[in-house]
């Protein structure tokens, strides 16, 4: 009983992984990220982003190479490493050669390993990563590799922006650090306390501490530290709930002073944060939404509200992975040999629609290009945020931030 | 000093939350038995259905209709669901709340999607009722500090003063007496049910629009409900108050100071390593009050559950 | 009547001590490969054996020693953490065969479960399942606070291939690693069921469904229990062992409440009552995870409403359902109930499967982006905001409902026949 059980079983597993292998002739590229569960939201809204890109700026193009189309295919990791390893594997198996994943480093720190040990035991199916959006800057310092490229602006470029803005304003005096106790908490905590010390050392750091993540219900003893020690700025990683608790609750119990953040727009949050957030919740990140940086960038928002009226193009750089790949394929002459388009991708100059160029530096693959500081408000916004009339609007912009940074990574080419 | 005074308001706030969800599971338990593991559930859905309803009606009748709408989706799971596996045993039961709170997370994701509702606090409530040293108090909070103790008050009236009261006094001690003489027991356990799960409705209600309503807001308040019966004695209304208390103010206090351990262990005579980033206990060294707050309660049961494991007003083993 | 029988199944342990199983098992361990060669196939039968170990040991707790334990991933986590650190002890890894490496988790997973047990297996019931809740939320929150030894959220990570080569195996390849695990599956599945037939595994039966008349008979409750619990530690140990080799990663996820109630989910969809269940429900299981969440987004959904519908109808789970048959088969009348249940069973079949339409097509109709009409469901492409896959969602699903319905007394009819020895006959 239990054989042709497991025989029956194993006949649906075949099928069902034979039915989704479909034809070869898509160059496929394998969205990995949470499609299901309490992260679903950014996950299911990066792979709009990511299918509109592929449709609009290279299939109604006519496609790579000679009319090759890009297809975007979404497997549900459920924000799990395990589960990313084993969709990772299908979608090698189905002979998928481009990887792109963004939510939650701890993820990303799995998948790059893992593809690092596929490449160099499988030398005849390797595949490359895209990290959208993972920005811990280990990926790109003490673990990085060939393999990998990451296209947003990491944790530490993202803090020099925030510090040479915070360092700009005289008024800040007084600086509370606070975060989610994890790896990325504690980057964030540790790159604010460098650079206010190299930028400012007269600046006084009178906070820095960690929460739990994901575990704190009521944030209100935080914000009444925060409230009693005085502070003028506050700068947090937080993302999701935690982000929106922390926000809400500081406001609330009477803070005025600018919040510097990473993740508080989008997904929600710039809906629930509302008028609360405005004029304090400031952001930092690529890709300049409001202004509209271009006809182009204006014209590809209506175009994606269009067709996703509830979607938010809150991860620009999306469209960047997207051209600079069809640039890479195009260039290397093949999608199949992922070697020659990683050498391609290496210290390519790209002129992004939401303006600036950007450079994927060839000695760590961190992608150098403009980040912003963006304010949280309803005023001259072009496009908001979940359909909210809020959105975020560029204050500050730091020109191919971080372009000389040091790194750790000691690269092996194949 | 004053800050003291601040905390103390904000941990009764938090603490007398907590109650509002224990005084139900606490009731719940004594009269069946069960743990309901769904009990945050009903909670979270108190929220979203206060705020589907806030939509169109405004806040306050959510406030009076929701926590219906939870207590007779309440009774209806335990006439349909709870009774039916009642009879496999205690495990089941227990494993059946456990089913339902997973497939009660994934309902209200179908329904309502899986981004944060923009549930606010009603526009009359929205000022600073006093402030202490800077520090402002929300009226919301006072607010919800007075209905969390008139349900207490009126929970306590209903317990001991009434004649229902008394029979599920009862039935707490005797089912099978109670049942002899001729009470509807299963009607009984069917009514508790509604109203446990309704006053974790209420809860929701009154929690959403300052803790956030979001699908994760069971999962995040779940298990630590449990953690307060079991501290204050399972079945015991005055146990669950202050162990309710007793975990507010704790884990706000603790967040509110940053004790560190390090201070600590010096205090107890050992020598900080040095560089710390090389020792192996630095992970130890550099705890501070704030990392723990939150799992402070759950060291508390495990040592309750061990050297006294009817809690501390419980008078009978969990 | 199916209450008593439901009830009596939920008992463990009327498989008789056979090696036909066991050869059988071994066989399709082997050949499964064969067929299979796909690397994804490969590994998702790698995550099966692995969630087949675990479920087996957790069910060494819920089905024979009735303790239910709401943190018992933390002994397969803490076993896999310490597999991982040895990988990266350099020289005595590659003094070490892969093989062996297994064992130093298992035996890690039982340190942890002997030092808890002391406690925590004092009582059965709630208070253990309380300590187990306690102790598995506290040592999933430490995994982020101790980065030494658990290395934050991002977890940590080893190389598998630089241990010993067994015979000059250097376990490159997802098959070669299918076989190491199928190896410790078929070992760690029949030392289990060996020590099921042990006297302490007997007195666990005892002490679960009497603990006192077990008392009475000179047993110690509180001995029989820690054992059982230290015995299971030590095989999720193992199986943390094996996951740390599969996957070469671990992580906060692997110690979660999230994991914990995952496989209390796999024992219990299985059956605890009988020694394969778990092994039914670990790849029921993982299937669903894996394989239906590449269809549909709402996998979860289905596997909570699978998940109630076990608890409140088939508590033996599916090894339960299973062995509901055993009497109708030795009686030799197994074969007269093959016709009603496909009287029953298709239509109710069409019902569920509609019923699922009808869930997909809203959930499609009110999350799809504007101007995605277009959806597939059972390979048929069709418009959403048409009315005629409506009517023929809602058709499917009463006229299914109604037949299964109507089907159903017959059904039970030819039930208790069949379980009816033909005394009038003779």
């Amino acid at each position: 009983m239990r054989k042709s059980f497991k025989l029956g079983v194993s006949a649906a597993l075949a099928l069902a992984i034979s039915a989704a292998a479909g034809l070869a002739e898509n160059i496929k590229i394998a969205f990995i990220d949470p499609l299901s569960g309490p992260f679903a939201s950014t996950g299911t809204n990066g792979l709009h982003q990511f299918e509109f890109a592929a449709e609009t700026m290279v299939n109604a193009n006519g496609g790579v190479l000679d009319g090759q189309m890009f297809e975007v295919v979404g497997f549900d990791n459920k924000i799990s490493p395990k589960e990313s390893l084993i969709q990772l594997q299908v979608a090698i198996d189905q002979g998928i050669r481009f990887i792109a994943q963004g939510n939650s480093s701890g993820v990303a720190n799995a998948l790059t390993e893992a593809i690092d040990k596929h490449n160099r035991r499988n030398p005849d199916d390797r595949v490359l990563f895209l990290n959208y959006a993972a920005v811990d800057p280990a990926l790109t310092n003490d673990k990085c590799n060939f393999w990998h490229f990451r296209f947003d602006a990491n944790a530490d470029i993202k803090m020099d922006a925030i510090t040479d803005s915070i360092a700009a304003n005289e008024e800040i005096k007084k600086v509370y650090v606070i975060g989610q106790d994890y790896s990325f908490g504690k980057a964030v905590a540790s790159a604010a306390v460098r650079f206010l010390g190299e930028k400012r050392p007269d600046i006084e750091i009178v906070g820095n501490e960690l929460h739990p993540i994901g575990k704190v219900k009521d944030f209100t003893p935080y914000s009444r530290k925060i409230v009693a020690s005085d502070a003028d700025a506050i700068i947090t990683g937080n993302w999701g709930a935690d982000m929106l608790g922390l926000g809400k609750s500081i406001v609330e119990n009477g803070y005025t002073g600018p919040i510097y953040t990473y993740y508080a727009a989008g997904s929600g949050i710039t809906a629930a944060f509302g008028e609360t957030g405005k004029g304090t919740i400031r952001l930092v990140g690529e890709g300049q939404v409001n202004p509209p940086a271009s006809d182009s960038a204006a014209d590809y928002y209506t175009a994606f509200k269009e067709k996703y009226p509830d979607g938010n193009v809150d991860q620009s750089r999306i469209t960047n992975v997207i051209g600079m790949l069809a640039q890479a394929i195009n260039e290397a002459g093949t999608a199949d040999d992922v070697v020659a388009v990683a050498y391609a991708l290496e210290g390519m100059e790209y002129e992004s629609m939401w303006g600036g160029t950007v450079l994927m530096r060839e000695k760590d693959h961190q992608a150098i290009q403009n980040v912003h500081i963006h304010e949280h408000t309803d005023e001259d916004i072009a496009f908001d945020y979940d359909n909210s009339g809020f959105g975020i609007k560029v204050v500050k912009t730091v020109e191919m931030a971080a372009a000389e940074s040091e790194t750790t990574c000691n690269m092996r080419r194949p | 000093m004053d800050l003291v005074l601040v905390n103390l308001i904000d941990g009764l706030v938090t603490g007398l939350l907590l109650f509002m969800l224990s005084a139900g599971l606490t009731l719940i338990f004594s009269m069946m038995g069960v743990l309901n593991f769904a009990h945050a559930s009903f909670y979270m859905l108190g929220a979203y259905f206060a705020y589907q309803i806030s939509l169109a009606f405004g806040f306050w009748m959510g406030l009076l209709i929701a926590p219906i709408m939870v207590g007779l989706l309440g009774a209806g799971v335990e006439r349909y669901g709870l009774r039916r596996v009642h009879q496999y045993g205690h495990v089941p039961e227990l494993i059946f709340t456990f089913g339902l709170a997973l497939l009660i997370e994934e309902v209200v994701q179908f329904i309502w999607g899986k981004n944060q509702m923009a549930y606010d606090i009603p526009e009359v409530l929205q000022f600073t009722a006093f402030s202490i040293a800077g520090n402002s108090i929300p009226a919301y909070k006072i607010f919800m500090i007075f209905i969390s103790i008139a349900i207490f008050i009126g929970l306590l009236y209903v317990l001991t003063r009434t004649r229902i009261g008394m029979i599920i006094q009862a039935a707490l001690s005797y089912p099978r007496t109670v049942e002899a003489l001729g009470h509807n027991v299963p009607l009984i356990f069917m009514g508790v049910f509604g109203v446990g799960t309704a006053l974790a409705g209420v809860a929701g209600v009154i929690a959403g629009p300052v803790l956030g309503t979001f699908p994760g807001m069971a999962f995040v308040l779940g298990s630590i409900v449990f953690v307060t019966i079991v501290i204050g004695g399972l079945g015991s209304l005055w146990g669950a108050l202050v162990a309710s208390l007793l975990i507010g103010w704790l884990t706000t206090f603790s967040k509110a100071y940053n004790l560190r351990m390090e201070d600590f262990l010096t205090f107890i005579g050992f020598s900080r390593p040095d560089p710390i980033w090389d020792s192996a206990w630095r992970d130890l060294w550099t705890i501070t009050s704030p990392q723990v707050a939150d799992i402070l309660p759950y060291i508390l049961m495990i040592l309750i559950l061990i050297f006294r494991p009817y809690g501390l007003f419980g008078k009978r083993d969990v | 009547m199916t209450d008593q029988t439901a009830s009596a199944n939920m008992r463990a342990g009327s498989m008789t001590l056979s090696l036909m199983p066991w050869i059988v098992a071994a066989l399709v361990l082997v050949l499964l490969p064969q067929i299979f060669t796909a690397n994804s196939a490969i590994t998702i039968m790698n995550q099966m054996a692995i969630t087949i170990i675990f479920a087996l040991a957790y069910n060494m707790l819920l089905g024979q020693g009735g303790m239910l334990s709401f943190g018992h991933a933390v002994y397969m986590g803490v076993g896999g953490f310490a597999c991982v650190h040895i990988m990266n002890m350099d020289d005595f890894f590659a003094s070490i065969p892969l093989v062996v490496l297994p064992i130093f988790g298992g035996l890690f997973g039982m340190g942890l479960a002997t030092i808890v047990g002391s406690f925590s297996t004092r009582k059965a019931g709630t208070v253990f399942a309380m300590i187990s809740l306690g102790v598995g939320e506290l040592i999933a929150a430490c995994s982020v606070i101790i980065v030494a030894f658990f290395g934050g959220e991002e977890g940590i990570s080893g190389d598998r291939t630089y241990a010993m080569p067994t015979f000059g195996v250097e376990f490159l390849q997802q098959i070669e690693v299918y076989y190491l695990i199928a190896f410790w599956l078929l070992i760690s599945a029949a030392l289990m069921y060996l020590f099921s037939r042990t006297p302490v595994g007997r007195m666990a039966n005892a002490v679960r469904d009497n603990p006192e008349r077990a008392e009475f008979l000179g047993y110690s409750a509180r001995w029989v229990r820690f054992y059982s619990f230290v015995a299971s530690g030590f095989f999720a140990g193992i199986a943390g062992g094996l996951f740390a080799i599969n996957y070469e990663i671990l992580t906060e996820e692997n110690l979660n409440a999230t994991s914990s109630g995952t496989i209390l989910l796999v024992t219990f969809l299985g059956g605890v009552g009988f020694f394969f269940g778990p092994i039914l429900g670990a790849i029921a299981f993982t299937l669903l995870q894996t394989v239906l969440s590449l269809e549909t987004e709402l996998w979860a959904f289905y596997a909570g409403a699978l998940f109630v519908a076990t608890v409140m109808y088939f508590p033996g789970g599916l090894a339960g359902l299973i062995m509901m048959h055993v009497p109708a088969i030795r009686l030799g009348k197994g074969s007269r109930l093959i016709l009603p249940y496909i009287r029953t069973l298709v239509p109710a079949a069409i019902c569920i499967l509609g019923a699922a339409a009808l869930i997909e097509m809203i959930f499609h109709y009110r999350h799809a982006f504007a101007g995605d009409e277009e959806m597939t469901l059972f390979w048929i492409t069709f418009n959403s905001h048409d009315v005629l896959p409506w009517i023929v969602a809602v058709g499917l699903t009463l006229a299914g409902f109604f037949t299964a319905r109507a089907t159903a007394p017959a059904l039970l009819e030819a039930w208790g026949d069949a379980n009816t020895p033909d005394r009038m006959q003779v």
